[in-house]
């Protein structure tokens, strides 16, 4: 029993792990190869079965007089919009949550969980019937085209996924660690700040994990509310099709578009394995 | 300046959590809350707190109408039945925290928190996180903390009834030092309970309460000898005080055809029916008794508790020694006939071995 539960244990550790890796190996080796290494039957092994070009990455930074695409505007667009958006919606959302969690709201029949479920509602609906009303929305306000029009967006959809997180967090933390908070002398924004706040920082590392992964992922708003002044880094990529596959330049492109992902990823995984994440409360 | 409420009354949904509560609690004295879960202990405490507000009613205290101050400003300390300690802070800083906010400064603080986790038995703990204190050491830090501050009013939630049976022991014996030593004269003591001993070994008045409502209000040993309702004699023995409905006729106490004669204290109570209380310790084993069949017998500690039936009537004994009964065994037993308490129909006390009666 026991050698075969290992047995089938590192048979599926093996075979997830490929699957997970081999793709980013393949765009790896992918990347520095030029049109007859792709196009010329499949090949592994750099300097074995392809002699590799550093073409596709830098056809990246090229200026498009040079023939290239120049991604580092639209990157750096990116991780400024992710990163914005993220923060603004990981503090109005927590705010918000610790207020759904602890007051009690009444107009009528709307109560608290109606509230919690109007935030989001806004991820139910498909993009597709957002799109429009932000489209008008922007379009009249003058934000088309613009970094603030898409962060303002990007927190119409983040903020829902903070809230989430966090009114679900601030649900389990015990309410009468506020209420001791408040005896012993403080007030409740202090009570909040000084106590609450601490004792929640795994829920807000996962809600800003989920809010930067989000954003930077986006393609379908920062493809509509976007033209010629803003652009995007996933907006971008595409941009590389064209009649010829580039695929080295994809590749490229591709794993420097998860790079900023790997790294949180690298981040909250070592704040997992340190054991913060549980037992915080008891 | 004592802590006076006035009929304050909470009732957020279809129950009464207070019904019309009143009290006046001196400086210097202990008080303690005794009642079931949900009869309002905890609702009580917190509006005392200021946690809660209550629908109607007052509460004063040092001349000041004490509704109108926020909890952060009442000066009042309170330790819950979960130990509620503050996870992100080590134990030091954990005492330290309500001294913290009021900005006393550091040398001072060190040294009332030394002094706070010394007398609860934690010297040496200063570095240790909330997480790897057992139950027990984590409600001694709560309490810690809510000694340090030195508060006028001081709410104990239930406080030991999440511990397991030899750390309340040991808890308990503390709480009646800190109580007897370490409390200024100018402090409240409210204490709340579910258990009856406790009440007892505390010592101090004692407030009956059950559904939001004040049943009696009298010292411990009050309570116990003259309880002024069934209600309160059910809440205030454990195992819950026997009920016999019996009817009292020429000088014969009778109940499912058992027939014993009237004792000298219910003498005066004449051919009617009653509510007859006797505690489960008031019943013995004896050869020469009524015949009773056992329904179950259950072992807590050094004593038996033995539920027996004859007919209609169930009641519970307490022997004070282990012994095997198996269902269905047949014992006898006699009542000590002089601790029988009368109660009449509506269930107030109308004559009991110690004098009192509520008629």
């Amino acid at each position: 029993m026991g050698k075969i539960y290992k047995f089938l244990k590192y048979s599926f550790i093996t075979v997830w792990t490929v699957f997970v890796v081999a793709p980013f190996l393949w765009a790896l080796t992918t990347s520095f190869k030029d049109f007859n290494s792709v196009n010329g039957g499949a090949t592994y092994i750099p300097w074995v079965d392809f002699e590799p070009k550093l073409e596709g990455w830098k056809v990246l930074i090229k200026s498009p007089a040079n023939g290239g695409v120049d991604i580092i505007e639209p990157y750096f667009n990116s991780l400024f919009v992710t990163c914005t958006a993220s923060l603004i919606s990981i503090v109005l959302g927590t705010l918000s949550a610790y207020a759904l969690s602890r007051y009690t709201f009444k107009a009528g029949f709307v109560k608290n969980n109606d509230i919690t479920f109007f935030f989001i509602s806004q991820r139910i609906m498909p993009p597709i019937v957002l799109s429009i009303p932000f489209f008008l929305f922007l379009g009249a306000i003058d934000l088309l085209d613009s970094l603030i029009g898409l962060i303002v967006v990007y927190i119409v959809l983040l903020m829902p996924i903070a809230v989430w997180i966090m009114v679900d967090f601030f649900n389990k933390v015990p309410r009468e660690i506020d209420e001791t908070a408040l005896i012993d002398g403080c007030n409740p924004y202090q009570a909040f700040f000084k106590v609450v706040l601490p004792n929640s920082i795994p829920g807000l590392i996962v809600a800003g994990m989920f809010c930067i992964i989000f954003g930077w992922i986006d393609f379908f708003f920062a493809f509509i509310l976007t033209f010629t002044e803003v652009q995007l880094l996933p907006v971008k990529i595409v941009a590389l099709n064209s009649s010829i596959t580039p695929w080295w330049s994809l590749s490229a492109s591709a794993l420097v578009s998860v790079a900023p992902l790997i790294i949180v990823a690298f981040i909250v995984e070592r704040y997992l394995s340190k054991g913060n994440l549980s037992g915080a409360i008891k | 300046m004592n802590l006076i409420a006035e009929n304050l009354s909470y009732k957020p949904d279809d129950q009464f959590h207070l019904n019309e509560v009143s009290f006046n609690f001196k400086k210097g004295n202990i008080y303690t809350i005794l009642g079931r879960t949900l009869s309002g202990k905890t609702t009580l405490l917190k509006t005392i707190a200021g946690l809660l507000t209550p629908d109607s009613g007052s509460i004063q205290f040092e001349d000041r109408d004490f509704l109108k101050v926020p909890v952060w400003e009442r000066n009042v300390a309170m330790v819950y039945q979960q130990f509620i300690n503050y996870p992100h802070l080590n134990v030091y800083e954990n005492v330290a925290f309500p001294l913290k906010q009021r900005k006393v400064d550091d040398q001072e603080i060190n040294n009332v928190v030394k002094k706070s986790l010394k007398s609860v038995g934690l010297e040496g703990y200063e570095k240790r996180k909330i997480q790897e204190l057992s139950g027990g050491q984590q409600q001694r830090v709560s309490l810690a903390r809510s000694l340090v501050k030195n508060a006028k009013i001081l709410l104990l939630d239930e406080p030991l009834v999440n511990l397991d049976y030899k750390l309340r022991e040991q808890l308990r014996e503390e709480f009646k030092n800190i109580f007897s030593k370490g409390l200024s004269k100018e402090s409240i003591v409210i204490f709340s309970t579910t258990d009856p001993r406790e009440a007892m070994e505390i010592n101090g008045e004692v407030i009956a309460i059950d559904e939001g409502k004040v049943l009696q209000v009298g010292s411990a040993k009050e309570i116990f000898e003259n309880p002024k309702t069934l209600k309160v004699a059910e809440i205030s023995n454990d195992p819950p005080m026997n009920i016999l409905n019996a009817k009292i006729d020429l000088n014969k106490i009778m109940f499912e055809g058992i027939e014993i004669d009237v004792p000298e204290h219910l003498s005066n109570l004449k051919d009617k029916s009653f509510n007859l209380g006797i505690r489960a310790s008031d019943i013995e084993l004896s050869d020469g008794g009524f015949e009773f069949e056992v329904e179950l017998a259950e072992i807590s500690g050094s004593e038996t508790l033995l539920h027996l039936r004859r007919g209609n009537v169930k009641i519970i004994t307490s022997i004070e020694e282990v012994m095997n009964f198996s269902i269905h065994d047949k014992v006898k037993i006699k009542f000590n006939i002089d601790r029988v308490y009368a109660f009449n129909e509506i269930g107030v006390l109308e004559s009991s071995p110690f004098g009192g009666s509520y008629v």
